[in-house]
């Protein structure tokens, strides 16, 4: 059987949610690996979430919020610009590989985007397998 | 009153832990008052079938310390779990893996190679690595299995209570002795430290946090008065339990972690990633990516004491299910 990947997907509820929204409703077709949590904003995504995914059995993690400039609370989403490449540095040295955790801007009418960063993402953690996080004990 | 059996024990660790008990100095007695030491094998001589012979819960109370990362220190937990009524880990390596478990960041095979083959103090031409069994003419010999992944005493036993610290501070270690003498213990489970953060007891003054730059303590004096922080310094206070007494913050010297994490953290790593990349003080791309590079090495900085207490636990081991991978 061929791998499927299951990628966890944040979007804030103010632009890129309802991008993934239009995705759907405008019959985009795209990749059926990700499983959405609507978050108010990108910038409330605490790299603990991220963390827990993987611990939870993620293969990777998708954060979205809206363009810089558009946050609704204006400033969150360059809080997870801030976060997120230090987090993605820390968690290479964990062996999770930059593919894995992305973080992007989609916007209210960017369905067709939201759907080729899903499936460009899918392809890409297909090429690098399944992530099993391996604690021991 | 009968005197108390206390036990003390070192696993994955320095020693450090043993030496912070002969620390309390002339407490000492004190505790030689309340207590019969039944094992300390740092300061004297007992053999493990003395406590094997032992009734399960003849121990009042071991204090353990160090990590577990071989077959033989898992044997001891498991020995003296079943002999004390109170399993105490002691020290910042048995609660969360400690130094250490930075060896979770490699794997046996590695560390073999780096220690045995590599390390040009070496000379060891046929690449003879340890074996658990080997047979010479006498006969067979037997040595601990090494295990890829350093566990912390929790993941091996139950423990009743947990005293952080690299190594716990005296004042700490005496109010366990006085608990003990008094019989009032707090309820299992108990950290024996504080509940705040390490921030919230630090009284250096804290202005609004915003840096520019990450300086190694090697590199800059830091202000005396002002928080570490938010001079640049990385500092794990947001992310570290409080308790210590300030013991680092006091000598000008950034909080390492050895408290780990405090009440509701679940992962002090990714707790400082938020608490140091939330002050970065730039929206630029660019200069986000170079402040992240000024942090040499991320993982190794914020789980330095508690990689084995972490979500995710060791680096991932290529091509090993969860399954099968064992220590
Ligand atoms: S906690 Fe620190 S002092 Fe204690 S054994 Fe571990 S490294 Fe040594
Ligand atoms: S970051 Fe360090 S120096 Fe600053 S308040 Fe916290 S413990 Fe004190
Ligand atoms: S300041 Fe931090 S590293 Fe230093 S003793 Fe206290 S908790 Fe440990
Ligand atoms: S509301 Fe969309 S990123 Fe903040």
């Amino acid at each position: 059987m061929s791998f499927e990947p299951k990628i966890i997907s944040f979007l804030c509820n103010w632009c890129s949610y309802a991008g993934a929204d239009l995705a759907g409703t405008s019959r985009v077709k795209y990749a059926p690996n990700v499983r959405v949590v609507r978050v108010m904003c990108s910038g409330r995504v605490d790299p603990m979430f991220v963390v827990k995914a993987f611990q939870s059995g993620a293969d990777g993690v998708l954060i979205c919020g809206c363009h810089p400039g558009d946050c609704h609370y204006s400033e969150g989403n360059h809080k997870a610009a801030r976060r997120i490449p230090l987090l993605k540095r820390m968690l290479a040295q964990l062996g999770i590989e930059d593919e894995r955790v992305r973080l992007e801007w989609v916007s209210a009418s960017e369905g067709d985007r939201f759907a080729s960063i899903v499936n460009e993402m899918t392809e890409q953690i297909k090429g690098l397998g399944p992530f099993s996080p391996n604690g021991g004990g | 009153m009968a005197k108390l059996k206390l036990a003390l024990y070192w696993a994955a660790g320095c020693g450090g832990c043993d030496v912070a008990v002969l620390d309390i100095n002339e407490k000492i007695v004190d505790v030689a008052e309340i207590a019969d030491i039944v094992l300390w094998p740092i300061a004297l001589d007992f053999k493990y079938h003395h406590i094997e012979a032992m009734e399960d819960k003849a121990i009042d109370v071991c204090l353990f310390n160090g990590a577990v990362r071989n077959s033989e220190q898992e044997r001891m937990a498991r020995l003296l779990r079943a002999k004390s009524k109170v399993l105490v880990a002691f020290g910042s390596c048995a609660c969360f893996g400690g130094i250490p478990a930075l060896g979770n960041f490699t794997d046996r095979a590695e560390i073999f190679q780096r220690a045995y083959v590599e390390a040009p103090s070496n000379d060891n031409r046929d690449g003879t690595l340890p074996q658990i069994q080997t047979k010479v003419k006498e006969g067979e010999l037997e040595l601990p299995e090494f295990f890829d992944t350093v566990l912390t005493l929790a993941q091996v036993v139950d423990v009743e209570y947990f005293m952080p610290g690299c190594p716990p501070p005296t004042d700490l270690i005496l109010k366990v002795v006085d608990a003990l003498a008094t019989g009032q213990l707090p309820p299992p489970g108990a950290v024996i430290a504080s509940d705040k953060t390490l921030c919230d007891e630090c009284e250096r003054a804290k202005e609004e946090k915003k840096i520019s730059k990450i300086y190694r303590p090697h590199e800059i004096i830091p202000d005396p008065q002002r928080c570490l922080l938010e001079q640049g310094i990385i500092c794990c206070g947001p992310a570290t339990r409080g308790g210590c007494g300030l013991r680092c913050i006091k000598t000008n010297m950034p909080c390492r972690g050895c408290f780990g994490p405090p009440m509701g953290v679940l992962d002090q790593g990714a707790k400082l990633v938020s608490a140091i990349a939330s002050i970065y003080q730039t929206n630029s791309e660019e200069e986000v990516a170079r402040m992240v590079e000024e942090i040499v090495d991320p993982a190794g900085t914020f789980y330095r004491f508690g990689l084995a207490a972490s979500m995710l636990r060791r680096k991932r081991m290529q091509g090993v299910t969860h399954e099968e991978d064992h220590h």
